[in-house]
């Protein structure tokens, strides 16, 4: 084996607080050969970023490093900040999770681009921005000459993030670290930043440090793997023998606890047979928002967030709604329970429709409709205490209820929800994300609902958390004899939890199917290319895969496409599908919204 | 670009409506009119006096006949100094008030956006803690103290320089009452830009270009330095309100004859002609220039432009 | 980095603050200190022996001594200074304490009416702020006291007028955003009415930002209030207040310091005071520095 390209031993990193000194990583050490590929997992306050900051002596201002990482003949941890600053963009790049805050907004690309070739390269003028367009076309970014001039809020996130990545490889580095770089997009964008990104390691020979929470992204790409914990390497060695056979105890929990796309889910009963009148019935639900008129004194333009959806919910079943980011999936949700203005269409509930209903009517109803939101920290008062929290919705409709009666209820809830009582009067922020996800949820449930919406109730979560708030939903539904409707982004999670699933794309409905029959056999184009691009947790099965990328980011929903609004990426589109809206249509145990449903 | 200026002009058309408005008839509302002092005039002569004032009228005409004038830059005759129109006497102390205020301006821009910036890339150092004191000093002494606080040191105590007076406009004269306007805003600005400055350097962009490995020259100058100037664009409108209203009291105390003065004397004398003119000047210049601030604020950050 | 703390005791926000509050020294300093000449103006005129308004015919215009009584001197009237700059002390501060509360009352209802209502309701309201706040509101001020004199109710008034604007957009911004929040939705679909929603969800979340806003406000309302006087466009003699008594310092400027340093004083280190004050609690009321930590 060749010399390695950066040696990592002793890696220690400190951040003084208030509270006495933050153990961040500890004792760490790794060696990484060039043009491989190391993946570093953990969940959050694993460390790993830190690690990585570290070596490029990014630490904030409060952070100290020890330890020893060589690189090319020097100690990163030795260097000053000046002759750091030739390895960091030169030898070593970074590209970060969040391309929208990571890229500067007041800075045109080409100008952001150039200002690493004037430090690096002393390249300017001309020839940097023929190297910069050039690299730009390398990432798939068309129409280079004149995104150069463009800034980056008029790029979208997929591009954003190609320009990051662009400007990380403007002077070929030997190491890519890249921090989470796809957490923040989309699945089928992420499939294809992945997709390049491997790609460019091949034709570069860049060695790359993926830095993940997120097991399925690196299956598909590193060489070796680093798993960590709390500070510490939890075990370290080639992705491939990890994944088949990780030896250390807390990897094994972590490959557990995350779902997988290609098994049908272990969590849910089979759907029951429901005869009789659905639970809840959305139909033609129309949402609408209107958004600020680009001419002054001009009209503000209506947004379709929700474009006609109907469906029906049987009692106690668990509906999984999936989509990408702006698909109108959160707002649906809302809308379901006029938590948003209905534009249009009616949502019935036990055979009353709630759009009719004045908030005199609807308030007592709300006792049987709650909803979990996605950030368990931001969806509790700051400023009350966990009881009064949780008892709030029960003083609502029973206003008559003895004090004492009700913090007796609250802490049989907050036992249920798997929180001890004793700590009901603290306040929240000072749980941790699970307990607060924990919290909310008890006081979804303590009304005794018929119903709740539980919007990304786990995305904001870690894996292990994550799978242990969704055991616990699950396992209450089953005890109180709810139904769900379960919002998500993440296919493996929605397959999870779901018996019935519905795809949605710009405000409509997809494909609407059992879950198992989904997700065995999706009809509609988009469904196929969303589980296509969702990355599987097995190198084995992922390397295997056929890569059918989908191309391209939703359009506008201010400007959907006439016809079929998937057409623009649809690799079966046709003529006519610009002109027709193809129905929902049965196709076996299917509902299907493509013209061509039929034939592909 | 065109319609954002053009926006930004018709919204400053009402708000001068409502400020020549609100003068006008608050005037008219006044006890007592502007011959109160000469109380012994025999009736006849008063009234031709109001007539020549068209004070005869009734309001709505008056307020038309006003207005109309302002659209010529007419401000009217000034009750008090009899051979004088208001537009002379505004005419006669906007150079010095201009010269004293804009000086005071840059010299609050200059060295408070130096300080901040540089007690920024020191925070939490000695230096930026000293820097911060003296700032938060500055901005608790109100400049009416500090002048003859400065007065009674430079002029009086130690004699270097004339404790009052105009003179030949000369640096000796404007030196004092320029530091003492600045003061405030210098103090201000420091704490603005140091705030700002601090947000910028913990965002996001900025850890990019540090890993990119640029220079701190390049990444302050060219990444940090455009958007942590924003909050201190948009203080500049508040600022010059600040500066023009403290020029009013440091014409005062240093004796310049600058507009502030007749403001002064105007309203002790129940000039309402003049105290009006000026109100509708300087309301007038301050609208200007808050248009003029939205204009570069428009260049500053990409985002705004785009969305007018 | 979430740190779970697990046994600890309960704490609210407020405890937070009040606990970073001491931590800084400076601000704690300042409040000592705002309490000491808040409670000497209020005392000390009572116990003295001399009035605001009475000469001391044996000593006009002397400097500051032990012997003649007079800690601070006497002004050109004979009139003893310390009492005088008391005195002055009781109505900067009223002045300051009545025009925040003006401001605080005008401000925070159309604010959070404004927040709370939202859309077109909200649109016109802001408008009538920006068009208000783009007045030289100074001059206004100034052209009132000279039209309707010089009396204290319309200091209050015109003062508290310029003020509520800040306030006004300041709690209209606070509101809108805790509006779209997820605890008040949240307690929007447990049914809880609007009207409970704004007293425990809003009203408390609005309280940091109203109290910082409010230690801010004082010192501004002080400094206005002596400008004003010091214009001779405030109070009216014999009563005084700080502004008014370094105008007359800075008139025997060449002959009796004391007449300008100590009025000065008084009036910049409270001035200063309540600005630390202020600082200290926007740093530890200001949630996202918490969420740092
Ligand atoms: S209708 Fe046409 S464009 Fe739409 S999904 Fe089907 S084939 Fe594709």
């Amino acid at each position: 084996m060749s010399a390695p390209l950066l040696d990592v031993a002793d890696l220690n990193v400190e951040f003084a607080t208030p509270a006495g000194p933050l153990h961040a990583v500890r004792d760490l050490g790794f060696a990484l050969q060039p043009g491989e590929t190391l993946g570093i997992v953990g969940e959050s306050g694993s460390g790993k970023s830190q690690a990585m900051l570290a070596l490029l002596g990014l630490l904030a201002a409060n952070g100290r490093a020890s330890g020893r990482a060589m690189f090319e003949g020097a100690d990163l941890l030795a260097l000053g900040e000046t002759a750091l600053d030739r390895v960091r963009g030169a030898r070593i790049a970074m590209v970060f999770q969040d391309p929208m805050t990571s890229l500067n907004p007041y800075l045109t690309v080409g100008r952001q681009m150039g200002l690493v070739l004037a430090a690096h390269r002393a390249l300017a003028g001309a020839p940097a921005r023929r190297a910069c367009a050039e690299m730009l076309e390398a990432v798939g970014i068309p129409e280079a000459g004149r995104r150069l001039d463009q800034f980056p809020h008029e790029l979208s996130g997929g591009m954003r993030q190609r320009v990051m990545i662009a400007t990380a490889l403007l002077c070929r580095p030997a190491l890519l670290v890249a921090d989470e770089p796809t957490t923040a997009l989309d699945v089928t964008v992420q499939a294809q930043i992945l997709a390049l990104m491997r790609d460019l390691r091949e034709r570069f020979g860049t060695a790359v440090i993926l830095i993940t929470h997120d097991l399925s992204v690196v299956a598909g790409m590193a060489d070796r793997l680093l798993v960590m914990q709390q500070g510490q390497c939890r075990e370290t060695g080639p992705a491939a023998e990890i994944f088949a056979a990780p030896r250390d105890a807390y990897t094994r929990s972590l490959l557990a606890a995350v779902p997988r796309l290609d098994r049908p889910a272990a969590l849910v009963p089979p759907p029951r047979e429901v005869a009789g009148a659905p639970l809840l019935e959305a139909e033609g639900l129309r949402v609408e928002f209107a958004v600020a008129a680009t001419r002054p004194l001009g009209r503000p333009r209506r947004l379709q967030a929700v474009a006609g959806v109907s469906f029906g919910l049987a009692p106690g079943e668990i509906l999984g709604v999936v989509g990408e980011s702006g698909c109108g999936k959160s707002t649906l949700g809302r809308a379901l329970l006029r938590l948003v203005p209905v534009a249009g269409g009616r949502v019935g509930y036990l055979g009353r429709d709630l759009t009719a209903l004045d908030s005199a009517e609807l308030d007592p109803l709300r006792r049987d409709l709650q909803i979990v939101f996605q950030d368990p920290l931001a969806s509790l008062d700051p400023r009350m205490t966990v009881r009064d929290i949780v008892a709030e919705p029960l003083e609502t409709f029973e206003p008559t209820l003895d004090d004492g009666v009700c913090t007796n209820k609250v802490a049989e809830m907050l036992t249920r929800v798997g929180l001890d009582p004793s700590h009901m009067n603290r306040y929240p922020h000072q749980f941790s994300g699970g307990q607060c996800q924990r919290i909310a949820i008890a006081r979804a449930l303590i009304t005794r609902p018929r119903l709740v919406v539980c919007d990304e109730a786990v995305s904001a979560l870690d894996v292990s958390v994550r799978a242990q708030i969704l055991r616990l939903l699950l396992e209450l539904r089953r005890l109180l004899d709810l139904s769900l409707v379960f919002i998500g982004h993440d296919l493996a999670v929605i397959r999870q939890v779901s018996q019935r699933v519905m795809v949605m794309y710009l405000g409509r409905i997809m494909e609407m199917a059992p879950a198992e029959t989904l997700f065995a056999t999706p009809r509609h184009p988009y469904t196929r290319a969303l589980l296509a691009a969702a990355p599987i947790p097995d190198p084995v099965v992922e390397r295997a895969r056929e890569r059918i990328g989908l191309p391209g980011e939703p359009p506008s929903p201010l400007s959907p496409p006439s016809g079929c609004v998937f057409r623009t990426r649809c690799r079966w589109a046709v003529a006519r599908c610009a002109t027709e809206v193809p129905p929902l249509a049965a196709h076996g145990a299917s509902q299907v919204a493509c013209l061509r449903a039929a034939e592909i | 670009m065109l319609r954002f200026i053009l926006q930004r002009l018709l919204t400053g058309i009402p708000t001068l409506l409502v400020l020549v408005a609100l003068a006008f008839f608050l005037i008219r509302a006044a006890p007592g009119g502007p011959f109160d002092s000469e109380r012994q005039l025999p009736p006849e002569i008063e009234a031709n006096m109001r007539r020549a004032y068209h004070l005869d009228e009734p309001l709505p005409m008056q307020f038309a006949r006003y207005l109309g004038g302002l659209a010529r830059g007419d401000f009217g005759p000034s009750f008090q100094y009899r051979d004088f129109t208001v537009t002379e006497l505004i005419g006669a102390g906007f150079p010095v008030s201009l010269r004293v205020g804009a000086l005071a301006m840059l010299l609050a821009v200059l060295v408070g956006v130096s300080v901040g910036t540089f007690a920024a890339l020191r925070q939490n150092r000695a230096a930026d803690h000293a820097v911060m004191a003296a700032a938060m000093t500055g901005i608790s002494i109100p400049n009416f103290v500090m002048a003859p606080l400065l007065v009674l040191v430079v002029a009086v105590g130690l004699g270097w320089l004339p404790a009052g007076g105009y003179g030949d406009g000369g640096w000796r004269h404007l030196l004092l009452p320029v530091v003492t306007l600045a003061l405030p805003q210098i103090a201000y600005l420091a704490r603005l830009t140091r705030a700002s400055m601090i947000e910028v350097l913990r965002s996001a962009y900025i850890r990019t270009a540090r890993a990119q490995g640029l220079p701190l020259r390049t990444i302050i100058l060219h990444h940090a330095l455009r958007p942590a100037l924003l909050p201190v664009v948009s203080y500049l409108g508040p600022a010059t309100a600040a500066v023009i209203t403290g020029s009013v009291v440091i014409e005062q105390i240093f004796g310049l004859p600058g507009i502030g003065r007749f403001f002064v004397t105007g309203a002790l004398n129940r000039d309402y002609t003049l105290v009006m003119g000026v109100v509708v000047f300087y309301g007038t210049l301050i609208l200007v220039f808050n248009l003029l601030v939205d204009l570069i604020y428009g260049v500053l950050d990409p985002r705004i432009r785009h969305d007018a | 980095m979430s740190l779970v703390r697990q046994d600890e005791a309960p704490r609210s926000l407020w405890q937070d603050a009040g606990a970073a509050l001491r931590q800084n020294r400076a601000a704690t300093v300042a409040a000592l200190v705002l309490a000491l000449i808040t409670l000497s103006v209020v005392v000390l005129p009572e116990v003295l022996p001399f009035g605001y308004e009475q000469t001391d015919w044996d000593h006009i215009a002397t400097g500051p001594s032990l012997g003649t009584g007079h800690l601070l001197g006497t002004d050109a009237l004979g009139r003893d200074l310390l009492v005088r700059t008391l005195w002055g002390g009781r109505v900067s501060l009223l002045v300051a304490l009545v025009a925040t509360a003006v401001s605080l009352l005008i401000g925070v209802t159309y604010g959070a009416v404004a927040g709370y209502a939202g859309g077109r309701i909200d649109q016109v309201m802001m408008r009538i702020v920006d068009i208000l706040y783009a007045l030289p509101f100074m001059f206004l001020v100034i052209l009132l006291m000279v039209l309707f004199g010089r009396n204290l109710v319309l200091i209050f008034v015109a003062i508290g007028a310029i003020n509520w604007l800040d306030m006004a957009r300041i709690v209209r911004g606070q509101t809108l955003s805790l509006r779209n929040r997820e605890f008040v939705e949240a307690a929007r679909a447990g049914g809880v009415p609007a009207a409970r929603i704004i007293r425990r969800h809003i009203v408390p979340n609005l309280l940091g930002v109203v109290v910082v806003y409010v230690t801010l406000t004082i010192p501004h309302v002080i400094l206005v209030e002596s400008f004003l006087s010091f214009l001779g466009l405030g109070v009216q003699e014999p009563m005084t207040s700080w502004g008014a008594l370094v105008n007359e310092g800075a008139q025997e400027l060449e002959t009796s310091w004391w007449m300008i340093v100590f009025p000065s004083a008084f009036l910049a280190v409270t001035l200063f005071c309540c600005n630390f004050l202020g600082d200290g609690l926007r740093d530890a009321l200001d949630p996202r520095d918490r969420s740092h930590r």
